[in-house]
């Protein structure tokens, strides 16, 4: 498995960390109350098709949202975290 | 005043297995430079330039090396003033250095880095940030079959022992 980093190019799965769903980057406001905050924290989807990852890539201290199929193992896309909301 | 003499991180440098030679090297000074987000470097920096990813940047006996996201290690002389444009910090003592080269060079970096170290893909002159073994480590192309390679300085011992493995490996399949 390869991962496109931004910032690097094509680099081998070895040199990257799974940090889990893309749903982290979503933190809801402060008073969203404790059912958004109870999912955000806790209640995963686990798709067969398309899902949304969030990894680190270590040499170059890159946050990536990973977009990738489950069943097909295919890459879509593999996009920056900083200056998402920029 | 005391006069304190630099020394190396690695003990038995050089070594030569098979046909490459490991050598530890002084870089000198290291620093490195972190913009902040917006701010113009380049009349600070001049005639050195902020290099692109992979790239490193040469004039005046210093090397500005990219070394991560949006930071560069300036090598071989103190850095200029760069306060409100970057973060600067002394790594000097933070890194252990050493060259790897040879005529198997590649043969033997290949069992332990997972770049890709085609010539068309990491040419000389070029740095990257990617793993030896299970170090972080900076890795600086100079030659076809020569490399600078730096890990964290407590990382050292480790660093020779899997580079000597590594050399002791490919010259075995060559004496085959
Ligand atoms: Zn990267």
């Amino acid at each position: 498995m390869r991962l496109s980093c931004p910032c690097c190019g094509p680099r081998d799965r070895r040199e990257f960390t799974y940090y889990g769903a893309a749903d982290y980057l979503d933190r809801p406001a402060p008073d969203a109350g404790l059912d958004a905050w109870d999912s955000y924290l806790h209640l995963r989807d686990n798709p067969a098709g398309p899902t949304r990852d969030l990894w680190y890539h270590d040499p170059c201290q890159s946050w990536l949202q990973v977009e990738r199929d489950t069943v097909t193992h295919a890459i879509h896309s593999v996009a920056p975290v900083a200056g998402r909301r920029a | 005043m005391i006069d304190l003499t630099t020394t190396t991180a690695f003990t038995g440098l050089p070594l030569t297995i098979g046909r490459v030679t490991l050598t530890a090297f002084d870089p000198g000074p290291v620093t490195s430079v972190a913009p902040y987000p917006g701010r113009d470097l380049s009349r600070a920096l001049a005639p050195l330039a902020f290099p692109q990813p992979g790239a490193i940047s040469e004039a005046a006996g210093l090397r500005l090396v990219w070394a991560g996201r949006d930071l560069a290690f300036l090598m071989g002389g103190p850095a200029p003033d760069l306060t409100g444009l970057a973060a600067t910090t002394d790594q000097t003592d933070g890194w252990a250095w050493l060259t790897l080269a040879g005529r198997d060079a590649v043969a033997v970096l290949a069992r332990l880095c997972p770049l890709d170290l085609r010539a068309a893909a990491f040419p000389p002159g070029r740095s990257a940030r990617s793993l030896v073994g299970h170090m972080q480590a900076i890795v600086i192309r100079t030659g076809p079959e020569a490399f600078e390679l730096a890990v964290f300085r407590s990382m050292a011992g480790s660093l020779l022992h899997d580079l000597t493995g590594a050399m002791r490996g490919v010259a075995a399949r060559r004496a085959l």
